[in-house]
Formats: structure tokens, sequence, C-alpha cells
């Protein structure tokens, strides 16, 4: 076991994969001779050469793109995209290409790729370095969406991403990179897509987030548990798509309460999908009203310290919300 | 070759009878691009270079290994239908044993795939050709310039094909782009552009042919334009009297690829009128047992509606 943050773990995970496959290539904005803006592929070109470390022209669609054939042709990319945010132009690729492969083609091709990208708000990123993009995606069949939040989940969902036989949208909320730390084991492991994880137990209430969101949840849990004696129940999705409602629903009916925390904006958010699963399938055993804490819906966060803060949920906004739902 | 350019032919005007019939619900016609698909695809070797056609490609999918009752499966959306088990509309080709890549409706999202198998090949060492055709209309879009720019900068061993038949549906080259020839965009991405008679097979060969010795030599790709015409509206359920005038279309067909290949054939002694004459009946007794066959093939079961978003093991 090593202590690493987010980033290292993304980065030391990636490399060790690099070094074990020499099908796998990484391609995107700045990440060969920069080593990329964030350093998840810092010193990847010198070791693994240009062939498979490829700094491509600035063509978001392009990269997702150039992507598709290289998976096609046996190779498995794992793209960049610089920021979440910029992913956008490249929404035909993945929507018209990168989901519909299989299924249009009747399973005759599948793409093995990776798509990485930065997202969520907390760094002053403004309106285009801070956006949520999972729901957008999460609505798409065909393409896998995960947002680990910590160090050891980042490492094993990459490892499992990169050797699932489908696309996978792979998504880092870039204020934990240096933020989060923990424990990552040093021998190679994974954590399978599709598992959402309970990362506190409790009883009075479950608060279901990803993410930043998840370590907002967990302070406020915490607080709670020592300031009022109240256990929460913290679940962590991981993966958006595809969600998993068994792990979610059995906390729900064993607490009875549901607290969706997401910092996308509120209306159409994964957190909507999540509250009306529980709605649907746990009715009869909630004690309270579903909540959603979700984004504002403006467009997007601003610069200022102070729009930022007012569009972010924080760990007291969350324990309020949890100490009101508790209390009902 | 001239009896695939007779196949695409065959299988086009069949494709039309059958949607008058009621029996294919839409048909993309090939007519008067068998010349161009037929020079660009012939010096590509199947079953070893691969093959990113869009829509309009009956010939270039004949080349690669497709048969007309394959086409046949996939036009009366077909279980069996080797390009999508009946679930994209007729003429989206896909085969992973042919090597023809699958494609959507959207255009030019095509291209960047080329680049990145292009990559891909040479990076595996092999010494695959990658071709990949389009329309006129495809190179406005975004795609297709990031397509070419990828390939253009790495020097990759891939040949763009442009078939340019004038009109994007209805929209004529001028109001398509301000330049004469699509070729010329093949500068600013470091490749040669070629122009040529897209209605000369012979003429698409040759160009064809030097792109692929270049491709496979390491010296890059090449845009090839060939300029021609399309007989038949855009598809079955267009109608082009609102875009073009009928005296225009009759005039083009005095460049029938198929006639003028038959010209140089006979010309040349190659073949004469009765083995010309035979290649047709032939040809035609053909395609329409194949038809028979391919319709009365199996529906796909409402069943498999959810089959295949994700992968189910390997076959």
């Amino acid at each position: 076991m090593t202590e690493k943050n987010v980033v290292t773990a993304i980065h030391d995970t990636l490399h060790e994969q690099m070094a074990a496959d020499d099908r796998v290539v990484v391609l995107g904005e700045d990440i060969a001779t920069r080593g990329g803006v964030f350093r998840v592929t810092q010193g990847f070109l010198d070791e693994f050469g240009q062939d498979r470390v490829i700094d491509t022209p600035l063509a978001e669609g392009g990269i997702i793109g150039f992507a598709v054939g290289m998976a096609l042709y046996g190779l498995v990319p794992v793209a960049e995209i610089e920021f979440a945010d910029f992913i956008h132009p490249a929404y035909d690729q993945m929507v018209s290409e990168v989901s519909r492969m299989r299924y249009r083609s009747n399973g005759d091709f599948g793409l093995p790729m990776v798509v990485r990208a930065p997202w969520g708000g907390g760094v002053h990123g403004a309106l285009y370095h801070s956006q949520s993009i999972e729901a957008t995606y999460g609505h798409i069949p065909g393409i896998k969406v995960v947002v680990p939040g910590t160090p050891y989940d980042a490492s094993g969902m990459l490892r499992a991403a990169i050797k699932d036989p489908d696309p996978v949208l792979f998504l880092e909320h870039k204020r934990t990179y240096r933020l989060i730390k923990g424990e990552v084991p040093d021998e190679p492991f994974e954590v399978p897509i599709g598992k959402a994880d309970v990362k506190r137990e409790g009883s009075d209430l479950t608060a279901i987030a990803y993410g930043l969101s998840l370590h907002l949840c967990l302070e406020a849990a915490a607080r709670l548990q020592e300031e009022q004696g109240i256990s929460v129940e913290v679940v962590d999705v991981r993966t958006i798509s595809p969600l998993d409602t068994e792990t979610i629903l059995a906390s729900v009916v064993k607490t009875g309460k549901a607290l969706v925390v997401y910092e996308d904006n509120r209306t159409y958010g994964a957190g909507a999908e999540i509250a009306a699963t529980i709605a649907e399938e746990a009715l009869f055993d909630l004690d309270a009203p579903v909540v959603r804490m979700g984004g504002p819906d403006v467009p997007a966060m601003g610069f200022a310290t102070s729009l930022e803060h007012a569009f972010m949920p924080n760990a007291d906004t969350v324990a309020e919300r949890m100490l009101e739902l508790a209390r009902f | 070759m001239y009896r695939t350019m007779v196949t695409a032919r065959l299988i086009d005007e069949a494709s039309f009878r059958l949607n008058r019939q009621g029996k294919a619900p839409f048909v993309v016609p090939v007519s008067g691009h068998e010349g161009c698909q037929v020079g660009t695809g012939w010096p590509l070797r199947p079953g070893h270079d691969i093959w990113v056609p869009y829509y309009r490609d009956v010939a270039i999918v004949l080349i690669a290994g497709m048969t007309p009752y394959e086409i046949f499966l996939g036009l009366f959306a077909k279980a069996e239908d080797p390009s999508s088990g009946g679930r994209q509309m007729p003429s989206h080709w896909g085969s992973r044993r042919l090597g023809i890549i699958s494609h959507s409706s959207p255009i030019a999202t095509q291209v960047p795939h080329a680049a990145g198998i292009a990559w891909a090949a040479r990076y595996r060492g092999e010494d695959t050709v990658v071709g990949c055709w389009f329309g006129e209309g495809a190179t406005s879009e975004g795609g297709w310039h990031e397509g070419l720019n990828f390939a253009g900068i790495h020097k990759l061993p891939v040949v763009f094909v442009c078939e340019n038949n004038r009109y994007a549906i209805s929209v004529a080259q001028p109001m398509q782009m301000a330049i004469q020839n699509v070729a010329d965009r093949a500068a600013g991405y470091g490749f040669p552009g070629v122009v040529v008679d897209g209605n000369d097979v012979l003429s698409c060969y040759a160009a064809m042919k030097a792109a692929v010795e270049r491709a496979r030599a390491g010296d890059g790709p090449t845009l090839i334009e060939a300029k021609t015409y399309r007989y038949f509206p855009h598809t079955s359920d267009d109608d082009d009297r609102s875009y073009r005038t009928r005296e225009e279309v009759e005039e083009a067909k005095h460049n029938d690829p198929i006639v003028r290949f038959a010209q140089t054939l006979t010309e040349q002694g190659v073949m004469d009128d009765a083995s010309i004459d035979a290649v047709w009946a032939e040809t035609k007794a053909d395609v329409d047992t194949q038809i028979d066959q391919a319709w009365n093939a199996a529906d796909p079961e409402p069943s498999s509606l959810g089959r295949h978003v994700y992968f189910e093991g390997d076959a």
C-alpha cells in the first residue's frame, strides 16, 4: 500500500497499463511533450515514444474519431479530453459513433477504448473549466460512464476501463486530483464498473453522491455523527452508467431516507435519475420524501469566488440538508 | 471491372423496382458513380486493405467482397444482413470479416476513423492501406478537415476519395465551397490532391493505383477527386426535379461510365458486343436469383432489439 492522491493514482495506473500492454496508446491535447495539463501523462513520451503518446491537433471530435479508428484496428486507445467542458465538439463522435458501433453492427465491431476527462468545479474554472457532463453521456446507452472519487477507486476502475471491451467515459473530478489522498495497493487490482460502494455505514439516512460531492457528504456525515449523534450512510455511486440501483436501493431501504447530492445543474442531472429510481422502487420503504441537492439551474458557475461558492454544494449546506432530513 | 460496374447498376435498378413494388422502403442509388467507385476500389487488396465507405458505395463493397445477396439482405433489413442485422438503413455498410468499417448517417464522421485505422496499421507494422470515400458535401464538415489534417501531419497510409457529383442532396457545389476543385484542399494538409474524370474508370484506377503505392511506401495520403454525377435522386425519398433540370440529368447520362468503358473495351478488342451482352444477361440473372434468396430470408426477431448494446462474449 502507498498513500497517493487521485492524480498520482491515475498516472501510475495508466503507466503500468502502458508498460504491460503495447496495444495501449494515449492521445490528446498537450499530453506528450507537456505531459498533460494535469500531469497525468508526465514522462510518458520519453518512456513509450511518440507512436504511443500522441499530441493531437486541437480537435476534440478528431481525438475521439482517431481513437475509434485505433480501437477498430487492434489498439486500446486512452484518449484525453483536456477538460470535460471541451468534449462538446466530439458529441457527434461519442453518440453517433462510439456508443453505437457495436449496436449498429449487430455485434460485429466493438470499441475497446477509454475517454478520460477532468470534470467538475471548485478550482476557479468558471463556465468552461467546471462543467459536469455525466448526465449527458449517462443518457446514451452503449457508453459506460464512471466517476471514481478516491485514489483507490480511480486506480481500480481505470484498470477495469482499459480492460473493458466497450467504450468507457472515465471522469476525474479535478478538485479531487490533489485534494483527496488514500491508500492504493502496489499490486494491480480492479474495481468493477457498475458497482456502487458504501463508503460509510449508517442507519438514519442515506446520502448518495459521487466525485467531489462524495467527500462533502463524508465530511458532513462525520460532523453530524460527532455533533448530533446522527448516523448517515454514504453511498458512492462510482458508475453513472450502468447505474448500480441494487446497492443504492438496499441502503435506502435500510435507512428509510435518501439525500442525493450532485454538482451538476439540478434539473435532469444524474441525481434526478437516482431519485426517480428510489421513488419508483422504494416508495413504501421511505420515511421521508427523497431530497435532491443539485446545482442551480443557471448555465454554469462563475469565476468569482463568491459566485463559485454560490453554485457549488459544500459540507455545511450538505450537513444542513442531512439534518433536516434526519429530523423529518 | 466491367462486370462489377454492371452489377452495381443492376442492383440499383432492381432496388428502385423493389422500392416501387413496396418491398424496399428506402434506396440509396449508385448509378453514375460506378466508374469512380470501381476505378478507386480496384487497386486495394480485398481481405487485406481497409474500406471506409459512405452510403453510395455499392461498387466499393462489391469489390471488398460483399455479395449482391448480402446487399439485398440489407435492403430488405433481414436478420442476416452482414452490415447491421437490419438495424441500419440500407447502404450503411459494414463487415469486420471483409474489412469494411461500419458507418453512420451523419456525414464525414468516418474520415477521422480512417486516419485512426491508418495510424494503428502503421503502428502494428503492417503495410495495410486505408481507402476512405465520401461526397463533396462531406468536405464542408469539421470532421473531414480533422481527419485529413491528422493524416497529413503523420503521413498516414490512407487514400481519401471524393466522389464529387456536384450536389449534396439539393445544394449545388457553388453553395458548398468557393473553389472549383475539392482536390485543391489537399494543399492545406500537405499532400497531393488529384482531379480525375470520375466517369473514366481507367483514369480513376490509375490515380488510385499511384495513391495506394504512395501510401504503402510510407509517403502519406492522397486526396483524389473524381468528378461524376448521380443519375437518380439522392435517395428514393428525394425528388431531384426541385433542384436540377431533366435536361441536365439527360446530358450527364451521355457520359455514362459503363457505356464509356464498354466502348474502350470494344475498341481495344478486349470484348465485343456479344460478350458485353452476355455480361449483362448473366449478371441480371444472377442478381435476380440473389434478390429472391434475400427476400425469403428471415426478418430480425423483435426480441433481438436489446442485444449487442454491450459486449456479450466471444462468438
